[in-house]
């Protein structure tokens, strides 16, 4: 046997626990492969429980461990970094969960928070600078932990309610499906829960769009005068919030 | 030209964990050096190179990396070792190790330590992939013998006898985990102090002390307890046939408070004084 077809081997033993040991092992290789097989699958729960936590306070722990056991069958780690193997299984869970889209919008919560954590860090825009802008042709840039979700559902409260050992509250549906941006200020993670108009808005800064071509859209929505004010609010915001790096 | 040697460091250490990480930026905390996962680093901004950015200008670091993979048959993935350089080249380490073990074969990753077969294929896949690992990071590599629970029929050599031939073709150094030497040893039924005996002192640059547990049919290299006895006493005997060596207590689970750890440190110090005054 090669040392390919016994890794090859090795690997299908991790993976499928049914399969039969066979005969690469020493005498007694059977309880030696048994610790390697629990600490396969113990390990990347624990790494989703790392990443996933206030998911794993909402279903606690025998539904998350399910769940979690669950998407290791049938998702093998393929990255040479444990911190990519959270990358799915929001997915996974919105399939065992089609019911209670809660459960769902804070596993994808969790996880940009989590990619936002250790995402690449960006110097935050001095609004002092805003003075000598050209607006005209000015286009905003925004930190790259920048994320946005979709929401249906009070999942950003369910989360804060956790996170600050608060009573939480009953999973509910929004009047209006709206949206989460997640971003990060200094080393803190942060989200905001936005409403459709804003995501509109930050969806045409965000492509590259300069500011006042972004007004100019604005205003064929809402009329000039609407336009010019939500502009500025969402620019006083998003400076507020330390989204904005540059202004170029 | 890239070094081929590794300049010993005499000293003593801790892992950085979270847990932890407020008392290292903020207190002296008294160790000679730091090891950290590398791993846990190789990211692209944020908390923890925050953190480590400031560890590094007040003590040494030796990176310790968990998923090289240094025995997988197709040898070592291109984009691990172009973002564990980029690491280095901002850490600036006293060396970089891993592990003896593979993880990773095409496209399945295990993320574990698993066990090479101690052959002659093993050792040849090893040997090229270290040279390769070498020339990438223009650097020595140090690896470190692993905790394994089972054995292999085809197994030609003894662990040891691996290792020094390893050191031997390659150039590369160990870090002697002697818990894993214990484990190993009650697990795969080999006397710990043949190993002590067979293995390259003079090629030993760092040493790992940890602690472990019994599972039900093996003793699992947990290293959520403190150092056992029979660890100590391994310790005291290759302490004094090593040169300047970096010896640490390694922590992963269970994690106690900052001045726990620092006295188990205190004492992996006194017995390498003491076996050091008595070999004297």
């Amino acid at each position: 046997m090669t040392l390919a077809e016994l890794q090859r081997g090795f690997l299908d033993l991790l993976l499928d626990p049914s399969r039969d040991p066979g005969t690469a092992f020493d005498a007694d290789g059977a309880a030696g492969l048994a610790v390697y097989r629990n600490a396969y699958g113990a390990q990347l729960v624990a790494c989703l429980k790392d990443s996933y936590e206030r998911l794993w306070a909402w279903l606690g722990d025998e539904r998350f461990e399910a769940a979690a056991y669950h998407h290791v069958a049938g998702h093998p780690p393929a990255s040479w970094t444990l911190g990519e193997y959270g990358i799915g299984f929001a997915e996974t869970i919105a399939g065992l969960y089609p019911d209670d889209p809660e459960v769902a919008e804070i596993a994808a919560l969790d996880w940009a928070l989590r990619r936002a954590f250790d995402g690449p860090d960006a110097s935050v825009l001095d609004p002092a600078s805003l003075v000598a802008i050209d607006w005209d042709e000015a286009v905003l840039r925004f930190v790259p932990t920048l994320d946005l979700l979709p929401v249906h559902t009070n999942c950003g409260a369910i989360w804060t309610a956790i996170a600050g050992g608060e009573t939480v509250p009953a999973a509910e549906h929004l009047p209006q499906p709206g949206w989460i941006r997640v971003w990060r200020v200094g080393l803190q993670p942060h989200f905001a829960t936005i409403e459709t108009e804003e995501l509109a808005a930050l969806q045409l800064a965000t492509s590259g769009m300069s500011f006042a071509r972004l007004c100019d859209r604005l205003a064929g929505e809402i009329g000039v005068e609407a336009a010019v004010e939500k502009a500025g609010q969402y620019l006083a915001v998003w400076l507020q919030d330390q989204m904005i790096a540059e202004i170029a | 030209m890239p070094p081929k040697t590794i300049t010993p460091f005499q000293g003593f250490g801790l892992g950085l964990r979270i847990p932890h990480f407020q008392q290292y930026l903020s207190e002296p905390v008294p160790v000679d050096f730091v090891e950290i996962i590398s791993e846990n680093f190789m990211v692209a901004g944020g908390r923890p190179l925050h953190v480590l950015d400031q560890v590094r200008e007040r003590w040494p670091i030796a990176m310790h990396g968990v998923s090289m993979s240094i025995g997988s048959a197709d040898g070592v993935r291109a984009d691990y070792l172009v973002r564990l350089k980029a690491l280095a080249d901002r850490v600036r380490p006293l060396w970089i190790s891993d592990h003896l073990s593979w993880s990773r074969l095409e496209h399945v990753n295990s993320h574990d330590l698993l066990p090479l077969p101690l052959t002659d294929e093993a050792l040849d896949t090893v040997c090229r992939n270290i040279l390769h690992v070498q020339d990438v990071l223009e650097r020595p590599l140090v690896l470190e013998n692993p905790s394994t629970y089972l054995t292999f029929v085809d197994d030609q050599m003894t662990e040891w006898a691996f290792l020094a031939e390893m050191t031997r073709r390659t150039g590369c150094y160990l870090l002697l985990d002697v818990n894993n030497i214990y484990v190993s040893g009650a697990n795969n039924g080999f006397d710990p102090y043949d190993y002590l005996a067979g293995v390259p002192a003079d090629r030993v640059r760092q040493i790992h002390l940890a602690g472990h547990s019994q599972g039900r049919d093996r003793l699992i290299d947990t290293h959520d307890q403190p150092v056992s006895d029979p660890v100590w006493d391994l310790f005291a005997r290759i302490y004094p046939r090593l040169g300047p060596v970096a010896a640490m207590i390694e922590r992963d689970d269970n994690i106690p408070a900052l001045d726990a750890l620092l006295e188990e440190l205190a004492i992996a110090r006194r017995i390498a004084a003491n076996v050091t005054a008595a070999a004297a």
